[in-house]
């Protein structure tokens, strides 16, 4: 048996509970599962040094540039999410290895989802419901009233895949898109801030969706929430270290801005307890792409790339390393 | 015109109250304890009604009130009116289209994707600390399904557009075939339910349209459908509707409307394929207020002999 008639060999380093692309990967691959070792890890990579070429990254189990030390032929590292935060991308780009990232796959899920966000946060759906359910509406009369979601200007933190998709739903509600991005889109027909601060200063509700890097780390502060003001609404289906969560909690309860709907957290699964007592907030378990389409689309894109790779044919969804 | 007796049926927004009250007579229905006295006292002097969706004007409160001129409903629905009879009387009616038709259509938006994507369970699951033993189960994508309308009017266009924005194929149900438009039409509301992932009720209720969403239409809707309604409770058969879902017959349902607000079947309280909402389709601040208007410039238009804004009858 020649060693080119084998399918190729994939690193998997992924946490026991992510095990929904193991089936899929196998059938084409040779997997080695970091999560099945019975040796230490450095050591169980020094081993399979020279033959590890490609690593899979499912969920967020952070890619350090101490496990990629131990890998010199690694080539390509392939995500299955969107976000690779999680990544020592600079090591990376010294080293030359491509990282794949999503795409597109889940797009429309999360674009949905922090529409459905927005709007839950707005007419207080969530509450509402809770306000049925708790036999209050029999008892104490009518709900309180909520804040109309047609007409509002949105202003989108990064107009990549998913803020365009976000974009294009909010049009027939009459929303004024405008978005501030690392630079501006020639070909969008949206107004462009350069800067997050007049982003939140000429809007009413601000979308979080763009990358987390060193540059967007807490991007959002006190003084964008200050200038957002107190009817304003945060929607947040990029990264929870894209918020500054304690002064985020600060502005929520002391009514700086006017509510939020998140899906991240900056240290899940934990989440501020004093958020569970707000109406005007609208929590949710990282759960934006979670649908199995897009676990489905995911996968199909993560096997493209590989296959791309190991038949030296163009990647997918390259990531740019700058 | 503050000697003019207005009858405020219910509370239902305390800005018209103020505004009604710095202009007309205002009583309040609901403060008196024997409405049959009150009425009995007032007849002669109320000329004006003023209700919403849930009590306008009856075939018996037109018979109690012989001065009554006009009723002007802090509503688009005019369910709660006795439409033939105020004709037969020369009593206008008007209502409150066109202000409230994207605050429905948004809530309708919002209860799908509450619904498909399990919005409010999500947010119960995480404040419950239950995300720290786990992570949430899969939800069923939106963007991409069938959308069913029932009544095209402005309401369903409204909510037509939005979701086509989710690249959602819309067909609808109607008295009649729109020859302008680009969506598919059924002629029947249980060939739509068959043919829809979603059906969304944006009718009046009429004699006609009362359980417009029965047995079959259900059945028809199935498993994989879901039902939202935003449009009034006695449209759809409650009761099938509940046995229906504990059955699993009906994937969901996202109600905004109950056959006997604010009574909710206890049965759906326990379960996570439902959104239940207290009547807030038209709920926001800017919405109510622009309803509110629209009735105060009613009843000053007809007092004083211009033509009425928004009239029905």
């Amino acid at each position: 048996m020649s060693e080119s008639s084998d399918p190729p060999l994939v690193l998997l380093h992924r946490l026991p509970s992510f095990n929904y692309f193991d089936e899929n990967l196998s059938r084409d691959f040779r997997i080695l599962n970091t999560d099945t070792l019975s040796e230490p890890l450095p050591i169980f990579l020094s081993r399979h040094a020279a033959s590890i070429r490609a690593i899979v990254s499912v969920g967020g189990l952070s890619i350090t540039s101490e496990l990629i030390s131990h890998l010199p032929s690694l080539q390509i590292l392939v995500c299955t999410s969107v976000g690779v935060d999680h990544v020592d991308l600079a090591e990376c780009k010294r080293r030359g290895i491509a990282v794949t990232n999503a795409g597109n796959a889940f797009s429309d899920d999360v674009a949905d989802f922090a529409v459905g966000l927005l709007i839950s946060v707005l007419r207080r759906i969530p509450a509402a419901d809770r306000y049925v359910r708790s036999g209050n509406w029999e008892n104490l009369g009518d709900f309180q009233l909520g804040s109309k979601v047609s007409g509002k200007r949105v202003g989108i933190v990064g107009l990549g895949s998913i803020g365009s998709f976000i974009a294009k739903r909010l049009e027939p509600f009459g929303c004024i898109i405008s978005y501030n991005s690392r630079s501006q889109k020639q070909s969008s027909p949206y107004q462009y801030y350069s800067d997050i601060l007049s982003l939140a200063a000429n809007n009413d509700v601000l979308v979080l969706c763009c990358s987390l890097t060193d540059q967007t780390h807490h991007i959002v502060n006190r003084e964008v929430m200050e200038s957002l003001g107190k009817d304003g609404v945060i929607i947040n289906v990029g990264r929870g270290k894209l918020i500054d969560e304690k002064e985020m909690v600060k502005c929520l309860i002391e009514g700086v801005i006017g509510g939020a709907g998140l899906d991240v957290f900056e240290d899940e699964p934990e989440v501020p307890e004093v958020l569970f007592g707000l109406d005007n907030v609208v929590l949710s378990p990282h759960a934006a792409m979670a649908t199995p389409g897009s676990v489905n689309n995911v996968a199909e894109v993560a096997l493209a790339n590989l296959k791309a790779f190991f038949s030296n044919q163009p990647l997918i969804s390259p990531v740019q390393l700058d | 015109m503050e000697s003019i007796g207005v009858l405020m049926m219910c509370p239902m927004s305390s800005y018209l109250e103020n505004e009604l009250q710095k202009r007309f007579n205002l009583h309040r229905f609901w403060n008196s304890p024997e409405k049959s006295v009150f009425l009995e006292n007032h007849r002669n002097s109320i000329r004006a009604v003023v209700g919403n969706a849930s009590a306008g004007a009856d075939a018996q409160l037109i018979d109690d009130l012989p001065k009554l001129e006009i009723v002007s409903s802090f509503s688009v629905g005019l369910d709660k009116i006795d439409l033939g009879k105020c004709k037969e009387k020369g009593i206008r009616v008007t209502n409150t289209p066109d202000v409230l038709t994207e605050d429905v259509a948004d809530l309708a938006i919002g209860l799908i994707l509450a619904l498909l994507r399990r919005l409010c369970e999500c947010d119960r699951y995480v404040r419950s600390g239950k995300w720290k033993q786990g992570d949430f189960q899969l939800t069923t994508k939106f963007s991409g399904k069938s959308v069913g309308i029932i009544g095209l009017g402005r309401i369903g266009t409204a909510i037509a557009k939005r979701a086509e924005a989710f690249s959602c194929p819309i067909n609808y149900y109607s008295r009649t075939v729109k020859t302008d438009i680009a969506y598919k039409y059924y002629p029947t509301v249980v060939d739509l339910a068959k043919n829809s992932d979603i059906l969304v009720v944006a009718c009046p209720l009429t004699d006609k349209t009362k359980h417009i969403v029965n047995r079959q239409v259900m059945d028809a809707l199935g498993a994989k459908g879901v039902l939202i309604n935003i449009g009034r409770g006695p449209h759809v058969d409650e009761q099938e509707l509940v046995k229906a879902l504990t059955e699993g017959r009906l994937g969901g349902a996202a109600l905004d409307v109950f056959e006997q607000e604010p009574h909710v079947p206890e049965e759906l309280f326990a379960l996570e394929n439902v959104v239940l909402l207290p009547h807030v389709g038209s709920g926001t601040v800017e919405t109510r207020n622009a309803m509110a208007d629209l009735v105060v410039g009613n009843l000053e238009a007809h007092f004083t002999g211009k033509p009425l804004l928004t009239p029905v009858v």
